[in-house]
């Protein structure tokens, strides 16, 4: 049995492992209170397709040897500029959408450029500095959202006229835009296959980006930057690809999350929200160093899962105040600071 | 030396304008801002100076705090969420047993002690497995904490620790309320002796801890044990080669950092008078950092002075800004992202300077 369990713990790391048996144990629980299976499996994935995305978003960063993105708010904030622009337009359905997902891409681009180039010159602090560029931005865009220019009365606050609501409502525009393209009834549910298949249709162009020459060498890039160096690939150039993909990422990721969620949120929103991908992705079986498809989507089904399964669970046994905010608080900041002690020390 | 603590130092010998501009650049660009804010503001100038007095009172030991780590090398100490959590674990055992006034401000320094104690040293473990990495690690480890936090004092109490009070307890018998009353301790400190000068009045207690304080850092830094510090910053592996125990120095450093974070967590609610069970520590560590940024120190240097000039700097920001972004934009918001938005890009252009420092040298170092 201990054999067992330790052969676990070497093959798929502590917080997959962990997270598998926290997750099993909730599924008992349910059954047995009798809660609505086929209702947390729709919630279940219609989160995974949600934040599928953003998740994915960390692969490339990763990769190329720049680390968890912590700044990955920089590309969800020209997502949400995108969507607003989108809104600003005019436009409704497919053509609303995917135009915000065309429009965030230049934005992500410019941006994820400029991160890529601040971190080649804080090599080592990657993850510090992300982090407080991510804060450092969302607060300063939180200036921008009440001075830019748009007119559309569904986005800026009906009193004063000037200024972007903090929620912008999207159910005339493109909310559940893919998850409505192709939804499979499951006893009086519509599961949300569209927006799973969307998320299948960018990982396998991941995939498929990873096995090509540039894929190649940002890998070996970011493994070995000294071999790769001494192999003549431009390290730097192979890491900036790394960045501006996953900000790019993270700008269509936070799209197919607003027309999920059917709101687009502003201002404060952003400021936390990598460090749920983060955790999805430690918790799929990644570290700082190494990420694969495969753990994008075994994390994103264990940790959503679990997210989902464990509110009504807990709400059951405990009406009383908010514990599965805290286990999600618990959770995922775990994860993460159980990554940066495996990442090891610099001496 | 860099790392010095001396505040008092004889000037340079010949005075220089433009080394003295560069060398404070930080901090006078904010002095800069600060002023243009008053003006803007058009607050009279005894109000500022009278909120500026109390906010420095309650402020200066959280950001005194941060001193010691940055000393002995171990950068910004973000875990100071977690001596904050201390401290206001003492705060709900005296709320608890219902003891207030000066033996309540005692009573809650003395509970939260140990817990402050034990943190700090929990998370100076963590720190040694994550050496070269501490800000990112110390921040995530204050999410953490919080988390652990709330699962203590939303479950906890009421089910395995026994509270009946219904004061303090949610209405269903678990859990604590979100804002805590703590007025019958409110000012323990602060009115004990306070002076009224021109119309300021000025809360002599606080102030001769701080001064304490101060004292006492600058006393350690010149003991056996500052010197280890200061060599831990100077080059952790020159250090360990001389025979430092560094684990064991780190560890204390950040112990010291946590517990002073407690009391300075205690001084700080006993002048607001109410504690926000779940959110009044969740800003403590930002605040604090970035007020010692802004009065000039960086994430390798840090002195007293630093602090005092950066928590005057820092709050007079915060006292002016809603108003002055009334005037300028007509919208009090857009003063408090700015704050927000000083907060943390004074924080994060700090890291950025020091890590771009740092691999300029290890580049130069390699070539």
């Amino acid at each position: 049995m201990k054999k067992l369990w330790q052969n676990l713990i070497d093959k798929y790391g502590y917080p997959k492992v962990s997270i598998t048996l926290m997750l099993i144990i909730l599924c008992i629980i349910a059954i047995i209170q009798k809660q609505d299976m086929s209702g947390l499996l729709k919630d279940s994935m219609v989160r995974m397709g949600m934040n599928g995305i953003l998740v994915l978003a960390m692969v490339p960063c990763i990769i190329s040897g720049t680390g968890l993105n912590f700044g990955l708010s920089l590309g969800i904030i020209c997502g949400i500029l995108a969507g607003c622009i989108s809104v600003e337009l005019n436009l409704t359905g497919y053509k609303a959408f995917f135009t915000a997902v065309f429009i965030s891409i230049p934005f992500s681009v410019v941006v994820g450029y400029l991160y890529g180039w601040l971190l080649n010159r804080v090599k080592g602090d990657e993850m510090t500095v992300g982090t407080y560029l991510g804060f450092s931005m969302v607060s300063l865009m939180s200036i921008g959202w009440l001075l830019m220019p748009f007119k559309s009365p569904e986005m800026i606050w009906a009193i004063g006229g000037k200024g972007l609501r903090t929620t912008i409502a999207l159910s005339d525009r493109f909310a559940k835009i893919l998850d409505n393209m192709v939804a499979v009834p499951l006893s009086g549910h519509l599961l949300p296959i569209g927006t799973l298949i969307f998320l299948g249709f960018c990982c396998t162009l991941m995939w498929l980006f990873l096995k090509s020459k540039t894929g190649v060498a940002m890998t070996a890039a970011g493994d070995n930057p000294r071999f790769a160096y001494a192999s003549g690939i431009n390290v730097n150039k192979q890491r900036m690809i790394g960045v501006i993909l996953s900000t790019m990422l993270g700008g269509i990721g936070i799209l197919v999350y607003a027309q999920s969620f059917g709101f687009l949120q502003l201002y404060q929103s952003p400021l936390m929200m990598p460090f749920g991908a983060i955790a999805a992705i430690l918790i799929g079986g990644a570290t700082a160093k190494k990420a694969k498809i495969s753990h994008v989507i075994s994390g994103l089904i264990l940790f959503q899962a679990l997210l989902t399964i464990s509110l009504p669970v807990i709400n059951k046994m405990m009406p009383e105040g908010n514990l599965s905010e805290v286990i999600r608080i618990i959770v995922s900041n775990g994860v993460i600071l159980y990554a940066l002690t495996k990442v090891g020390g610099n001496d | 030396m860099s790392t010095q603590l001396n505040t008092n130092k004889p000037a340079a010998k010949r005075f220089n304008i433009k080394s003295l501009l560069i060398n404070n650049s930080v901090p006078l660009l904010f002095l800069v801002v600060c002023i243009a804010g008053v003006f803007i503001s058009g607050l009279p100038l005894r109000f500022i100076l009278n909120e500026i007095i109390v906010r420095l009172a309650r402020n200066m030991f959280l950001v005194l705090a941060l001193i010691i780590p940055v000393i002995a090398g171990m950068g910004l100490n973000f875990a100071l969420v977690i001596g904050a959590m201390a401290g206001q674990i003492g705060l709900v055992f005296i709320k608890i047993v219902d003891v207030g006034g000066l033996p309540g401000f005692i009573l809650a320094i003395a509970f939260s002690t140990p817990f402050a104690l034990l943190f700090g040293y929990g998370t100076g473990k963590l720190l040694n497995k994550t050496k070269g990495r501490e800000m990112i690690t110390s921040l995530i480890l204050g999410f953490f904490a919080n988390g652990l936090y709330q699962l203590v004092f939303l479950v906890f109490i009421g089910t395995i620790i026994p509270v009946k009070n219904p004061e303090i307890v949610l209405s269903g018998g678990i859990g604590l309320k979100n804002a805590l009353d703590l007025k019958f301790m409110q000012y323990a400190i602060d009115k004990i002796f306070k002076i009224n000068f021109m119309g300021i009045v000025i809360p002599v207690v606080p102030i001769l801890l701080i001064a304490l304080l101060c004292y006492f850092l600058r006393f350690i830094v010149r003991t056996k044990l500052g010197q280890d510090f200061r060599a831990l910053g100077q080059d952790i592996h020159v250090a360990k080669v001389s025979g430092i125990n560094t684990d064991k120095v780190r560890v204390i450093a950040i112990t010291i950092s946590i517990t002073i974070a407690a009391w300075g967590q205690i001084i700080f609610i006993q002048n607001i008078g109410t504690l926000n069970t779940y959110a009044s520590h969740e800003q403590v560590g930002m605040f604090a950092i970035a007020a010692l940024l802004i009065g000039g120190a960086s994430v390798t240097k840090a002195k007293m002075s630093n602090a005092i000039i950066g928590t005057i700097l820092f709050h007079t920001m915060f006292i002016i800004s809603p108003i002055a972004g009334n005037k300028l934009f007509g919208d009090a918001q857009i003063g408090e992202f700015f704050r927000t938005f000083i907060s943390y890009g004074v924080i994060g252009m700090s890291l950025v300077l020091h890590a771009w420092q740092k691999h300029m040298n290890a580049k130069n170092h390699e070539l």
